[in-house]
């Protein structure tokens, strides 16, 4: 008789209140592969930790993004937010899906231009955007989204220099539902004080204002506020055509969809109470409705999809370096890879399954990186199953923000890997080395 | 009350089901944990026990003694030991 394999002792005790969070655990399956190609071939080529995108995935949230739109509204342009992840490979994907840019900074204008992106495909977003980012942006065609008076003022004095007349929008704020103003972005709507940069903006008579743009919040888990910001700016855009006789090409409603992430704090996981991006869809297109634009004059949808629309596809792959027991009872496990890599682990639990077959209760556990600092914690206790040194984990819905905020502290940034359609693989970024950092250093004469 | 005549009260079912019949609180072991428990009401040593492990699993490069350690500790906290119980 084959004796039975050892896993290590275990007692845990039974408590009211965790059965819910036990139920979910007894449904925690391995991911063994990532479309089609095992975390082992990914690990053995690329090493441990890594960032792992798949091609499906990101196609496919973007087709079910436009689709759940186009269905609902004739003109629809899905600008893809760079800051929540601009690798090359990654823009790509949504370019080649027919994605205009979305950019908030000089540095995104020069990375999607680099890239290809006509400039005229470009939404220039953000509170700051000196001179020498508007002498790139206006001359080219890229549509920047005002800010401040400041900026409006900045923006006619570059227009006048070059003799041109470019195409604008103004950033609103406004409040929607229980979304309070993101009121340091934008001129407020309530106020009036949209209505006054619209009179300003006209009277200066440089610049033409065709679209309205108002991102309400991020990670909004209920269609209700972008019903009421679609109807608001609907309302604006039917008061600014009676008022100045301004016909709006696009109508700009930011990011800010749920990706399945749990906030932390949030008691339901997120993949049961984020909104499909059909129920976004309906809430948008009622607020249209309120415009008094005839059929062939109706704005285009812009919409500025970040964490929705990349989340899903991107995992963090990770190896067990050791496991020891707190004083608490809990069982911790080190992992390779730590809040410096995977930013957005101060944000959500995140949800992490096993690479491998496992066996055995879960207990409570908690999972480090392998900084030595107090908050380096990737994920807070959850039911987690025993796993061996060496052993790996997988991280879902890592694809947002991390590789544009994961910062080089202690260790270096590895790898990103893109899975292609057809189980082929290829790097986005190479690991970080010491010459990487370095190359960056210079050491002053006298020292 | 001695170490082990708490740990002789102690019920533990085929399963894994365990009761503690002086708290009233109920506890899931799995196999191993339950091994551990076995020796520990007879009375075992820490190598001893460790020997059991060994015959009756099969083991790859884990650290018994160490494990088992750890086991203890959980059994302390959870006052099915007493507070200075450590193995011999
Ligand atoms: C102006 C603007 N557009 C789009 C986004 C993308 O947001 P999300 O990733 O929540 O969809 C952001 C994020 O903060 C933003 O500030």
């Amino acid at each position: 008789m084959t004796r039975p394999v050892y896993e290590r002792p275990i007692l845990i005790r039974h408590q009211s209140g965790m059965m819910n969070k036990f139920s979910r655990v007894q449904a925690m399956r391995p991911l063994t592969h990532i479309d089609g190609v095992s975390v082992d071939e990914l690990v053995a080529t690329y090493g441990s930790p890594l960032f792992a995108f798949s091609e499906k995935t990101l196609v496919s949230k973007f087709r079910e993004l436009r689709d759940a739109f186009t269905q609902r509204y004739p003109r629809v342009r899905i600008a893809w937010s760079y800051k929540t992840n601009y690798l090359d490979g990654i823009c790509r994907v949504f370019h080649r899906e027919g994605a205009y840019a979305e950019v908030v900074s000089e540095f995104e204008l020069d990375k999607a231009l680099h890239l290809g992106v006509p400039a005229e495909q470009v939404h220039f977003n953000g509170p700051y955007k000196p001179e020498s980012a508007l002498e790139k942006a206006l001359p080219g065609g890229t549509t920047i989204h005002i800010d401040h008076f400041d900026e409006l003022a900045l923006a006619e004095e570059v227009a006048a220099r070059h003799g041109i007349r470019p195409e604008v929008a103004i950033r609103l704020n406004l409040s929607a539902e229980a979304v309070p103003a993101w009121s340091r972005f934008g001129f407020n709507l309530e106020s009036g004080q949209a209505l006054d940069a619209v009179k300003r903006l006209v009277g200066g008579d440089r610049l033409e204002l065709k679209g309205l743009h108002c991102h309400i919040g991020t990670f909004i888990l209920d269609e209700g506020p972008y019903r009421e910001a679609a109807a608001k700016i609907s309302r604006f855009a039917n008061e600014l055509r009676e008022r100045f006789d301004i016909t709006l090409s696009f109508v700009d409603l930011g990011g800010g969809f749920a990706s399945p992430n749990t906030l932390k704090g949030q008691y339901l996981p997120g993949d049961q109470v984020a909104p499909s991006f059909s129920r976004y869809a309906e809430g948008i297109v009622e607020g249209l409705s309120e415009l008094d634009y005839s059929p062939q004059e109706m704005p285009t949808l812009v919409l500025e999809t970040g964490r929705a629309l990349v989340d899903e596809a991107g995992y963090l792959i990770a190896s067990v370096h050791a496991n020891k027991r707190l004083a608490d009872g809990r069982r911790a496990v080190v992992l390779d890879a730590g809040v410096n890599s995977l930013f957005t682990s101060f944000w959500y639990n995140h949800e992490i399954v096993p690479a491998q077959e496992f066996r055995g209760v879960p207990e409570p556990t908690v999972i480090y990186g392998p900084l030595c600092m107090n908050i380096d914690v990737v994920r807070d206790t959850m039911l987690f199953p025993q796993l061996k040194v060496g052993e790996r984990v997988v991280f879902r819905n890592v694809g947002a923000y991390n590789v544009t905020q994961w910062m080089q502290f202690i260790t270096y940034r590895p790898s990103v890997v893109l899975i292609g359609p057809d189980g082929r693989h290829g790097l986005l970024r190479r690991p970080e080395q010491l010459q990487s950092i370095i190359s960056h250093e210079e050491m002053p004469e006298w020292l | 009350m001695d170490a082990t005549a708490k740990l002789k009260d102690l019920a533990v079912s085929d399963t894994g089901f365990v009761f503690d019949p002086y708290s009233g609180s109920t506890f899931s072991a799995n196999e191993a944990g339950m091994k551990i428990l076995e020796g520990l009401k007879q009375g075992l040593s820490r190598a001893e026990i460790v020997f059991a492990l060994e015959e009756h699993f099969e083991v790859r490069g884990d650290d018994l003694a160490r494990d088992l350690d750890e086991f203890v500790l959980l059994l302390r906290r959870n006052q099915l030991v007493p507070a200075d119980f450590s193995l011999s």
